[in-house]
């Protein structure tokens, strides 16, 4: 495919006078990455509301949350079913797949835009139609959806059994709309990467990344289907009154489950993968060392995400389930640890005899490194079938799910926007706030997460508004006022980030091309690139990603576009 | 706040102990990965921080002998993990595929928001007019096997007994079973463990653990 093609109908639609419609109906992948970033951003500032107000309902059951008054049984299971929803579907989605992918994957494998930019601006339009819908759901009578985001039949599937009306069936359109937008994403960054290519960018010189990304993009497309059966059904069930999870009517509602999940693990992995990519990009720069085994991390992401396939059934263990396949799963769930672990003793190994620099982007990722071990590890107790016997469902599996997601939305999402922020927005961030920001952040994030893995252990159950409520939890209630004070420092935090990027815009310094002198492409081109991102001729690729400290070179970086080395061997 | 296994409820069923030890097994197993992990982590942020004129070095861990480093803890990993799935199916297979033969067996139904609890009576049979109806609680003499089975007339819900380690999701349409066998008497709470609509929070029941005298003046009291 010739990259002229792309130039002419860009180049059309974009030519030197830009009206504001045609910036914000642009189909330039940059403007697409940062439009996907402000929803994000939004809904990420939504969701964290109402964790907050979750928190606080959890900590002083018996007062009123600030700017909701008394919070009842209703509004909490909406709490629940939305933070839930939005920080999966509408937050960690949005910002490391839709910002971080279409930002980059252009500008780091050296073509000019996505290989459909028109079907890429239809994509965030569409998101954003998704976001419209979830968020009017939030006012129609009855309320948004409250059955969990995981929306367990028969609870989902009979307005009566909720008590929620029309903000289930918003909520089921808002999740259709969005698999849409991310399914035409998704197709657009497997066509780029594998037909846009810059000259000499070979497959094993793709950063890690656009790896990642690929390997995200891939599962999403391949889990998607069933679930979307699944939600007609659901839909079908709610407004035509059939039967799919009805059993008085022949259905079963384990095979929701089924369905979900099937989807619903390997999505853990959709969202887990590019941040783990932001990562991975991070650590050789700051370690100023190759990345450790790019081929062999290469191939135990593609393993990672074969073996997602077959691990779903590990969230339905005490589900009703023919018990005989909980074993089989636990067994599958326990190989799927392995190739992550792998890369995380890889990324141990790049840290291993390099030069660190403590930038804020390193911070964030060693941020994500560490909390992510401390989830993975908990991951084992999950995935034992005996021990998910007592675990299932308490606020064990909560501190888990949050260890490994929240590291790898917030920790990792940070990590590349401090990162990238230069490339992006043209502006260097202040260092010295970005290393508040980062500290402030893990701190209240362990205060607030921590604590939980012994508040499951202690018995407490999930999606409960009271634990007052509970004999078994009077004497641990001090333990959720922590986690409280946490969660309200941890929003507090957010701020000094705030600050940073005010202060970026207002005062900031203008960022050189290449800030941290690394050698990806998307460095090469200027801050923030121009449309179309290259001059005349785009990069030709002459090495790999991470030639970091080369003995043979007098600088201990040389760019993958930089021509033959100078000092001769 | 380290050591996790003291914040478990006092265990009081035969099963809970194999639960538990399986958690000490993980829960030792982890916190050691955790220490080495972090622990390597952490020497490395100090001992190779950026100092003046030395340069990291250049390995591309690309060559097996490379690697080598990397798989020798992999295949650590995976032997323990596999470890931990040996030691955990005998566990799974006693609490949820054997069913010993019980002398006591109870329905419990799970409705929107409470535990229906029906004893057979001593015909041994449901559905007979000696049944007897009980909301939110159940009695049960310690030291034998007791049989519950298990149903729900709305939502899925899902049988929580912290106290005895037993945890059974109640589906609709479905009757599933579990059992346990208490050591101790004594009440123990019964939180339903599903979200399961506007009630979920406060669905419990309690279950009374007698010592088998008092639980036999209790069955008398009921069916006398």
């Amino acid at each position: 495919m010739g990259q002229g093609a792309v130039v002419v109908t860009t180049a059309r639609a974009h030519g030197p006078a830009q009206s504001w419609v045609s910036r914000v109906f642009s189909t330039d992948h940059k403007t697409i990455g940062k439009q996907y970033l402000a929803l994000g951003v939004f809904w990420a500032v939504v969701g964290g509301l109402l964790a907050g107000a979750m928190r606080w309902q959890l900590a002083w059951p018996d007062g009123r949350v600030p700017g909701l008054g008394e919070i009842g049984p209703d509004t909490y299971n909406m709490l629940v079913t939305m933070h839930g929803t939005i920080m999966v579907f509408f937050v960690a989605m949005p910002i490391l797949l839709g910002a971080f992918g279409n930002f980059l994957i252009p500008l780091m494998i050296g073509a000019r835009d996505m290989a459909f930019p028109r079907l890429n601006m239809l994509s965030v339009w569409t998101f954003a139609l998704a976001s419209l819908v979830l968020l009017a759901s939030f006012f129609v009578p009855g309320g948004a959806a409250s059955a969990g985001w995981t929306a367990y039949p028969p609870l989902s599937a009979r307005p009566d059994y909720s008590g929620v009306e029309w903000g289930l069936n918003l909520w089921i359109l808002a999740l259709a709309l969005e698999f849409a937008s991310f399914l035409m994403g998704g197709v657009n960054y497997l066509t780029t990467a594998m037909a846009l290519r810059a000259p000499g960018m070979t497959f094993f010189r793709l950063p890690m990344l656009v790896w990642q990304q690929l390997t995200a993009a891939t599962l999403f497309l391949l889990s998607v289907g069933p679930l979307i059966a699944g939600a007609v059904m659901l839909l079908l069930d709610r407004t035509l009154g059939t039967g799919f999870y009805a059993p008085e009517l022949g259905g079963d509602p384990l095979l929701w489950q089924h369905l979900f999940w099937f989807f619903g693990h390997p999505e853990v992995y959709v969202i887990f993968l590019p941040a783990l990519g932001i990562v991975l990009e991070i650590l050789p720069v700051f370690s100023r060392k190759p990345l450790f085994a790019y081929r062999w991390i290469v191939w135990a992401t593609v393993t990672a995400g074969a073996l997602s396939f077959v691990v779903w059934a590990h969230h339905m263990f005490q589900s009703g389930m023919d018990p005989r396949l909980a074993m089989p799963f636990s067994v599958t769930t326990i190989l799927i640890s392995v190739p992550f672990a792998f890369i995380v003793f890889c990324m141990i190994a790049t840290l291993w005899g390099g030069a660190l620099r403590f930038d804020p982007p390193m911070l964030w990722a060693l941020g994500f490194l560490t909390m992510f071990i401390v989830g993975g590890l908990t991951g084992i107790f999950n995935g034992s079938a005996p021990a998910d016997i007592y675990l299932r469902n308490t606020y064990f599996v909560v501190a888990h799910f949050h260890y490994t997601l929240f590291s790898a939305v917030v920790f990792g999402g940070f990590a590349g926007l401090y990162f990238w922020f230069p490339k992006m927005f043209g502006r260097l961030l202040p260092a010295r706030l970005g290393t508040l920001h980062f500290w402030l952040t893990l701190v209240a994030f362990n205060v607030t997460f921590f604590p939980m893995h012994h508040l499951g252990l202690a018995g407490m159950v999930r999606r409960i508004a009271n634990p007052l409520q509970y004999d078994l939890l009077v004497p641990y209630q001090w333990v959720n006022v922590v986690a409280t004070l946490g969660a309200l420092g941890l929003l507090g935090a957010q701020v000094a980030f705030v600050a940073a990027v005010v202060q970026a815009l207002i005062t900031g310094r203008r960022a050189p091309a290449n800030p941290w002198e690394a050698n990806t492409l998307e460095w090469a081109a200027p801050s923030p690139p121009l449309h179309l991102n290259w001059g005349a001729r785009v990069p030709i690729v002459h090495r790999g990603p991470y030639e970091y400290s080369r003995p043979d070179q007098p600088t201990d970086w040389l760019p993958q576009h930089a021509a033959a080395a100078p000092a001769g061997r | 706040m380290l050591n996790w296994l003291a914040w478990l409820p006092e265990n009081a069923a035969v099963g809970g102990a194999e639960i538990d030890g399986l958690l000490r097994l993980i829960y030792t197993l982890t916190l050691a990965w955790a220490v080495l992990t972090l622990g390597a982590i952490g020497f490395c942020l100090v001992r190779y921080r950026r100092r003046p004129g030395r340069r990291a070095r250049y390995v591309t861990g690309e060559r097996p002998a490379e690697v080598a480093w990397v798989l020798v803890p992999v295949a650590v990993v995976l032997g323990l993990d596999l470890w931990i799935d040996v030691r955990g199916a005998p566990v799974w297979r006693r609490a949820k595929l054997e069913r010993p033969a019980a002398e006591v067996v109870i329905q419990v139904t799970g409705r929107q928001f409470n535990w229906e609890v029906v004893y057979p009576g001593p015909d041994g049979r449901f559905g007979t007019d000696d049944d007897r109806r009980f909301l939110d609680e159940i009695h049960v003499p310690a030291g034998v096997p007791v049989r519950l089975v298990l149903d729900s007339r709305d939502v899925i819900h899902s049988l929580f007994l912290p106290h005895l380690r037993v945890k059974q999701d109640v589906v609709p349409g479905r009757t599933l079973e579990t059992w346990f066998q208490a050591t101790r008497p004594g009440a123990y709470e019964l939180p339903c463990a599903e979200l399961c609509g506007l009630g979920h929070s406060g669905m419990k029941g309690w279950l009374h653990v007698h010592p088998p005298e008092e639980y036999a003046r209790w069955v008398r009291e009921q069916w006398s």
